[in-house]
């Protein structure tokens, strides 16, 4: 796919995710907006080895969404590749739907693991390169992460075994928007060099502008390639509720629905955008 | 029929504990795909010995360090690329401490990870209450679509483990640090979702798990001299529960002692009432932890300390069938 393409597909991933929020009456759509060009990377430029046709093929590269919470970019990506039907995408949070407010394995394929409980999606990864690993597989191992989950002590557990482990089929991206539900992550409880943090823990660090999709797929791509035995992480800065113009930089459409004229406004925007 | 360990056999005291690391490698040397994460305990958990018994298994036995969190998680990922993963640590860290991860991660998305954490009640001893874990039942039976199985032996743990191993999905054992006498033959068949009738008796029925079953049977000794027949019942599969033998145990005495190495709140006591309140009511007397933590202390001494022995469960089967 062309680069405009793939921007068009991550705007039309857009409009899916406010309909979707929109039509639940609740959920996540800034931290959704904000990592969908790297769903669309990941799943459409051709990072990844993965079968819409055979979701649970041998070979596949994996994703674990550990940031559960932006289920519906998830929902979106998935819906548009094709391991779904996109009308289901409205039954986001119903009863009886396959889209959970958070990814349920058990209900829909191309979900590898449950997520929503922040901070175990590192660890799961971390596990499943080791058990790829042992099995003799090349495939990788791809997770995004928010920046505000890594107050999670356990991500860093996770972190340290990985280095030491020397897993260099396991590939992160952290989705850095910079806010959390209470507000700027710096404000809240963190330090700012989130790249020396890593680095000191033995990670292989990256930093890309998690909008430009011709970026990402180049150093998701990058990282595939790279032989050394450590894990990588990919510094995506992102603007939370991006593509919305009302949405972007706001804490508070973090977890909050738009109403009826908010999610009209908003698709008109991203139609305009296309 | 059950084969139940020669008188010789029987003077041979071991953990439960022990049973884990070798018999992991017994299941490896079959063929099964068969991982372990341990977090610094290896050597007290025995899954060090799975690590050690080939050079092949080396690599197939993983140390997070002192991380909880990330040994339930890391198990989970080894078994979303096939392996059956079992887990290390002490049973209050490596159920309490990862309560999140077990719930939300290994149960709610069915994975094959097995928590097999050693060191589990106050046979812990002398290490004290902080690492006394009497809460670990009541923290998986809560959780949806866990088996749970607690050995009162190191035969009945032999195959506990295997079970775990056989069994698709999440599978706690409860494995102890303390020697305890052997009951079961070398190699016994033990089922998932059964409890056995190991002495019969017509007065009362006792329901235990894991150590209390030795005491449950001493008690029975005690109260034949008195001249009351209790039936013991070791409750092998805690969950799922073994309804029909319990039900028809009791249906014959009349009344239950439900004795246990766990807090009364949430473990087998609390099972086990839940069972007959709504099946069959009878007087229920429950031997276990009564909203307390442990003590420092050696195993024997703590078990009459906390009334949870022999004599303390005798004094609960009369207060049961007085009841009648």
């Amino acid at each position: 796919m062309e680069v405009t393409q793939l921007e068009n597909q991550a705007n039309e991933m857009r409009k899916d995710i406010i309909r979707m929020v929109a039509e639940a009456g609740s959920g996540h759509p800034g931290g959704s907006l904000s990592c969908i060009d790297i769903m669309t990377a990941l799943y459409f430029g051709g990072v990844m080895n993965h079968d819409p046709e055979d979701p649970k093929k041998e070979d596949r590269d994996r994703f674990v969404l550990s940031k559960g919470h932006a289920a519906p970019a998830l929902y979106a990506t998935l819906a548009n590749a094709g391991y779904f039907p996109k009308e289901e995408l409205l039954t986001l949070r119903k009863l009886g739907s396959r889209l959970q407010g958070h990814p349920d394995s058990n209900l829909l394929p191309g979900v590898e693991v449950g997520t929503g409980s922040l901070g175990q999606g590192l660890s799961i990864c971390a596990g499943m390169a080791a058990g790829l690993r042992l099995h003799g597989s090349n495939a990788h191992v791809f997770t995004i992460m928010g920046d505000g989950e890594i107050e999670e002590g356990q991500v860093w557990e996770a972190a340290t075994f990985a280095a030491h482990q020397e897993l260099g089929n396991l590939i992160a991206v952290l989705d850095y928007n910079g806010l959390q539900i209470d507000g700027d992550i710096t404000k809240v409880c963190q330090t700012d060099d989130v790249a020396a943090k890593f680095a000191a823990f033995g990670w292989d660090v990256r930093a890309v502008d998690g909008h430009d999709i011709a970026a990402l797929i180049e150093v998701l791509t990058a990282c595939k390639d790279d032989e050394a035995a450590k894990p990588h992480i990919i510094i995506a800065s992102t603007v939370k509720g991006k593509g919305v113009s009302f949405m972007e930089g706001q804490a508070g459409w973090h977890g909050k629905a738009p109403n009826a004229q908010q999610a009209a406004d908003a698709l008109a925007e991203l139609e305009e955008r296309a | 029929m059950i084969a139940f360990a020669t008188e010789e056999q029987a003077q041979e005291k071991k953990a439960t504990r022990a049973a884990l690391g070798v018999t992991l490698a017994a299941l490896a040397d079959e063929g099964m795909d068969i991982v372990a994460v341990d977090a610094d305990l290896s050597g007290s958990t025995t899954l060090g010995k799975f690590g050690a018994a080939k050079p092949e298994y080396a690599e197939r036995l993983f140390n997070v360090g002192i991380a909880e969190q990330n040994m339930i998680d890391v198990a989970a990922g080894l078994a979303l690329t096939g392996s059956i993963a079992f887990t290390g640590s002490f049973a209050v860290f490596g159920i309490g401490r990862a309560y999140d991860q077990i719930r939300n991660t290994v149960a709610y998305s069915k994975l094959n990870v097995k928590l097999t954490p050693t060191h589990a009640g106050i046979s812990v001893g002398p290490d004290g209450g902080s690492h006394q874990m009497l809460e670990d039942l009541s923290l998986t039976q809560a959780i949806p679509g866990i088996t749970i199985l607690v050995p009162a032996d190191y035969s009945a743990a032999e195959a506990a483990v295997r079970l775990a191993a056989e069994t698709e999905g999440p599978v706690y054992v409860r494995l102890g640090r303390a020697s305890v006498p052997t009951l079961y033959a070398p190699g016994v068949e033990l089922e998932v979702g059964k409890a056995y009738v190991i002495r019969e008796g017509s007065d009362a029925t006792i329901v235990a798990c894991g150590v209390e079953v030795n005491e449950a049977l001493k008690a029975a000794d005690l109260l034949a001299a008195e001249g009351i027949s209790a039936e013991v019942i070791d409750c092998f599969s805690v969950k799922p529960l073994d309804a029909e033998t319990i039900l028809g145990s009791v249906s014959k005495t009349g009344c239950c002692v439900v004795a246990e190495e766990h807090s009364i709140y949430g473990g087998l006591g609390s099972a086990v009432s839940t069972l007959l309140s709504e099946n069959h009511p009878v007087p229920v007397s429950l031997v276990g932890m009564r909203d307390k933590f442990g003590k420092s202390g050696e195993f024997e001494e703590l078990l009459s300390y906390f009334h949870l022995d022999a004599a303390s469960i005798v004094e609960a089967v009369k207060a049961a069938v007085s009841r009648k």
